[in-house]
């Protein structure tokens, strides 16, 4: 395969002329076709509308129009985002059949900058999963070794910039959702500060964690993604009143003279091999002028359990919309409340329903403020643990995963393990900060291993000046990637 | 029936706010449309649809705390978790323990102070219809469901158990309805279910015992029902205790055809409403400057514009209990600043609050779009003797149909032009010659016979006379 290439050089390529949108995008088409068949990272794939937006691009091409700045970029989505007219499934069987009647804010801000949307991607079902296994249709293989898995819940995401079917993915992180699958195939994964990017239109799994952000080849393209369908959107309540990002403009600055803090905490959950790719990252750091220093920010400890409590409790509300009564599956039965449980039953599968029924129990009267509450409180808690460390630091470094991908099934009967994929990733949601996960070299298995920056609310600058110099430093590794 | 009883009474009243567009989306908040046709993502509940609250709505409801003497605070808003088809994302978005309105009160007519505990902001849910022969859920044979309601905002007003009687409670709900349409909030069309009301009762024997175990009684539509329901229940509540049975707390459905109460669920049966703090909204903070505008551009209250009303009659020293019913009608109509205006223009207060409160009060609505100078200029007519009460009448149906004009010209086109003293003169000595028993009788003192008189020539003159000038001559030919 040659190397991907990116989103700006593509964009660059077709507003300049030298390139067709709709050859590119049938040059991607191709490769989907070939692959996807064995990955399965598509729930849909929308070719007849790709190449209408393709060619419609290459028409303002034609007559001198500014296309935009993701002119003619294949770009795929995971399928939690509503697009209008076309099935948005969260890989659940309870939305079958539904067609939205609108586009998420992202998504119009993707098409206004003209990027042309290839498909839905595979995820967990309701996002909720960190394999991409607890899909309905079945699961999505990691593209560098297809009996394992890529990671989740933007599994199909995350595995669609890594085969080369797309250079450009969405996914969304509540927990590590898009990083966590990001570093185990391999790829550039962002999660943004909340209420930076419009949720409107991204389907909740818990409000107040979930961030849509973008899976990428490269830093740069991460932040020109972010600099799009970042910025206030009117529709979104808790989306942040500021001017659009301006990301890319700043990506070689460099971090001289930065502090970068390593999360003893993060180090001290992972393998020895990611913890090694982690140090070599901070080396990195060292060498391009930053000041390097350990720290430790104890409460990320209990960011597991907090979780497990909050985003539960969340979805269970979030969730109780799927009825039967206005869209997606109804199955029939005698009375509504009768219809209403046999839909859930069958349109359910059994990790949604392990949450759902996490959530009520944690939010049930007399039961309430020891779970919930009392993960509201670890929540601040761990606010404020990463408030001391900023004072300190300007980004944090640690392994985006504790390991590198595991293999499909290993972890399906066992949950509480398969949680702990997320340990590394969690903190940040419940702090609403920015994260990125870097690929940065392979672990002892040959897998990628990716390492992640943190950074404070609204940090992106700093956060990707510092994610530019590790992917500059993995790419001058060269050969460690096998 | 409660001889002996006290009742404890707390009303919660949820009023549709009249605002164009829904609480937290841009559909029309209208009442009689084609089922879900003012839907979108948003209070269709449709998966990755996020509110946005509507400002206009937070206006409304800071009119109603401000106009309730309310402290209005920061607050949020929750999730009330149940399922039900017509509750569209299964959950309600309403304000919980941070309510923006608290600790208010409103004052009835007869002076008594009933406290406010709350009055909060939350969102309407659709409408169900069940389809079969009982029109109840159970042996329906499908439902229906209209979301045109979903996401209208609504302000929901607790009263403190403050309230003793019944009358009382009505007096409550009257006096509120007449505070919600004065704040422009709401249109108080309780049959259109613009304002809808459950009762809490209970019972005990003597004003110094405990609370009782309280009933709450939904579906009170009218000012009517909440009597009725209220009686009914209270009087349900003695029987059982009379009878060494207990009252249990319950929700409790009020069947107006059957005039009485039922079981909808029991304390045990109550729902686990899972209250948390809605994820997708921020915090309402209002200013002391958006607090100050609000304050601002409220007008004068129902009580404020009785007592203006009562001023001015008790200055003209014509104090009726009648006149005090008229005053009350006009201020509950909104067309008390029609007399006050009557009067500064030197009508006879008694004459502008009956005409006002008898004959512009048949269309109030017209009446309350009237050209203020016409309606002075007409009753000056009248009061000087130019117009009879009748021709008056008449001239004031064209004026509220044309929503103005001059009344001499309408007068002269009716042709009523006033008589000349010297036809009544024989008008009246004609009603005299055929009645000659009465008007002995009359001669001999009794006034009351007058009435044949004026009778007969307002007959002979098809209403054109006017009565006062009738007696002048009756009184003048008996000398």
């Amino acid at each position: 395969m040659t190397p991907p290439r990116s989103a700006l050089d593509l964009a660059a390529a077709i507003r300049n002329g030298e390139a067709s949108a709709v050859e590119v995008l049938d040059d991607y088409l191709a490769v989907i076709d070939a692959h996807d068949g064995e990955i399965h990272a598509f729930n849909l794939v929308t070719r007849d509308a790709a190449r209408a937006q393709a060619t419609a691009i290459d028409q303002r091409v034609a007559s001198g129009e500014h296309p935009g700045l993701l002119a003619g970029v294949p770009v795929a989505l995971k399928d939690n985002l509503c697009t209008r007219g076309v099935p948005t499934t969260c890989s659940s069987r309870i939305l079958d059949g539904w067609r939205p009647p609108y586009d998420a804010t992202v998504v119009t801000r993707l098409r206004e900058a003209g990027a042309v949307m290839v498909g839905k991607t595979n995820m967990d079902e309701f996002a909720m999963g960190s394999s991409t296994e607890s899909s309905a249709f079945g699961p999505t293989r990691n593209p560098h070794d297809t009996s394992r898995v890529p990671g989740g819940s933007s599994g199909g995401s995350a595995a669609a910039v890594a085969a080369g079917f797309a250079p450009v993915a969405l996914g969304s992180d509540t927990g590590g959702s898009i990083r966590q699958p990001a570093a185990l195939c391999g790829v550039v994964g962002m999660k943004p500060t909340y209420g930076t990017v419009s949720r409107y239109g991204l389907v909740a799994f818990a409000s107040s964690l979930d961030q849509i952000g973008p899976l990428t080849t490269t830093v740069a393209d991460a932040a020109l993604v972010f600099d799009v369908i970042g910025g206030h959107d009117p529709a979104d309540s808790t989306s942040l009143d500021r001017p659009a990002p301006r990301v890319l403009s700043v990506l070689d600055e460099g971090i001289q003279g930065m502090t970068v803090g390593v999360l003893t905490e993060f180090l001290e959950d992972a393998d020895a091999d990611v913890v090694a790719r982690t140090r070599q990252a901070a080396e990195a750091c060292a060498a391009a002028g930053a000041r390097v220093e350990e720290i430790s920010v104890p409460e990320v400890r209990l960011g597991l359990s907090a979780y497990y409590l909050i985003a539960p409790a969340e979805a269970s509300s979030n969730l109780a919309r799927y009825d039967g009564v206005r869209f997606g599956l109804r199955v029939d039965a005698e009375d509504t409340t009768a219809m209403n449980t046999a839909t859930r039953s069958v349109g359910f599968g059994a990790e949604v329903k392990r949450r759902i029924m996490l959530g009520t129990y944690a939010l049930s009267a007399g039961y309430m403020d020891a779970y919930y509450g009392q993960a509201l409180r670890v929540r601040t808690k761990i606010i404020e643990g990463f408030a001391r460390a900023y004072r300190r630091c300007d980004v944090l470094l640690g392994p985006t995963t504790p390991s590198t991908a595991f293999s499909i099934g290993a972890k399906v009967g066992d949950p509480m393990t398969m949680y702990l994929s997320d340990v590394c990733t969690i903190p940040t949601n419940l702090a609403g900060h920015p994260a990125i996960s870097i690929p940065f070299g392979s672990g002892d298995d040959g897998l990628p291993v990716g390492v992640q920056l943190l950074a404070p609310a609204l940090a992106e600058n700093t956060l990707l000046r510092a994610a530019a110099v590790i992917e500059a430093a993995a790419a001058s590794m060269g050969g460690s990637r096998s | 029936m409660t001889d002996g009883w006290v009742m404890v009474i707390g009303l919660e009243v949820h009023c549709e706010l009249k605002t164009t567009t829904k609480l937290f989306c841009g559909c029309p908040n209208m009442f009689g449309n084609e089922p879900n046709t003012n839907v979108c993502p948003v209070c269709l509940g449709l998966p990755g649809s996020l509110p946005v609250l509507n400002q206009k709505a937070v206006e409304l409801a800071m009119a109603i705390g401000t106009a309730l003497n309310c402290d209005i605070r920061p607050s949020t808003f929750h999730r009330k978790n149940y399922f039900y088809p017509d509750q569209a994302k299964d959950y309600q978005i309403s304000q919980y323990d941070e309510p923006i309105n608290v600790d208010g009160w409103l004052e009835l007519p007869d002076g008594f102070r009933v406290g406010i505990e709350r009055a909060h902001m939350e969102e309407d849910t659709g409408k169900t219809t069940h389809v079969g022969a009982t029109g109840r859920i159970h042996g329906a044979d499908y439902s229906l469901v209209d979301y045109n309601r979903s996401g209208v905002p609504l302000v929901e007003i607790v009263s403190d158990p403050d309230l003793r009687t019944s009358a009382q409670a009505r007096a409550y709900v009257t006096e509120l309805r007449s505070v919600l349409v004065a704040t422009g909030a709401s249109d108080g069309k309780m049959e259109e279910g613009s304002m809808r009301v459950d009762a809490n009762v209970s019972v005990r024997r003597s004003a110094d015992d405990p609370f009782g175990t309280r009933c709450e009684i939904k579906n009170l539509n009218s000012v009517r029902s909440v009597g009725r329901a209220i009686d009914y229940e209270a009087g349900r509540q003695i029987a059982l205790i009379e009878s060494g049975d207990r009252v249990m707390q319950q929700t409790r459905h009020w069947d107006e055809d059957a005039g009485r109460t039922v079981t909808l669920r029991s304390k045990e049966d109550a729902y686990d409403y899972r209250y948390f703090l809605e994820p997708d909204l921020v915090p309402l903070v209002p200013d002391a400057d958006w607090k100050a505008a609000v304050a601002d551009a409220l007008g004068m209250m129902p009580a404020q514009r009785r007592a203006r009303l009562a001023d001015l009659l008790s200055d003209a020293g014509s104090v009726t209990d009648a006149r005090t019913e008229q005053v009350a009608t006009v201020v509950d109509l909104g067309l008390d600043d029609l007399v006050v205006e009557a009067i500064a223009g030197g009508i006879p207060t008694a004459l502008a609050l009956a005409r006002t409160a008898n004959e512009a009060a048949t269309d109030p609505e017209a009446a309350r779009q009237l050209d203020t100078g016409s309606y002075v200029a007409l009753l000056s007519m009248e009061a000087a003797g130019t117009l009879s009460a009748t021709q008056a009448k008449t001239v004031l149906a064209e004026l509220l149909a044309a929503g103005g004009g001059d009344p001499s010209a309408i007068a002269r086109e009716k042709g009523f032009e006033a008589m000349s003293d010297n036809s009544l003169s024989a008008t009246v000595a004609q009603a005299i010659e055929g009645n000659p028993d009465e008007w002995a009788r009359y001669c001999a003192g009794e006034d009351k016979l007058a009435q044949v008189f004026i009778g007969q020539v307002m007959k002979s003159t098809r209403g054109q006379a006017n009565g006062k000038a009738v007696v002048t001559e009756l009184q003048r030919l008996r000398g």
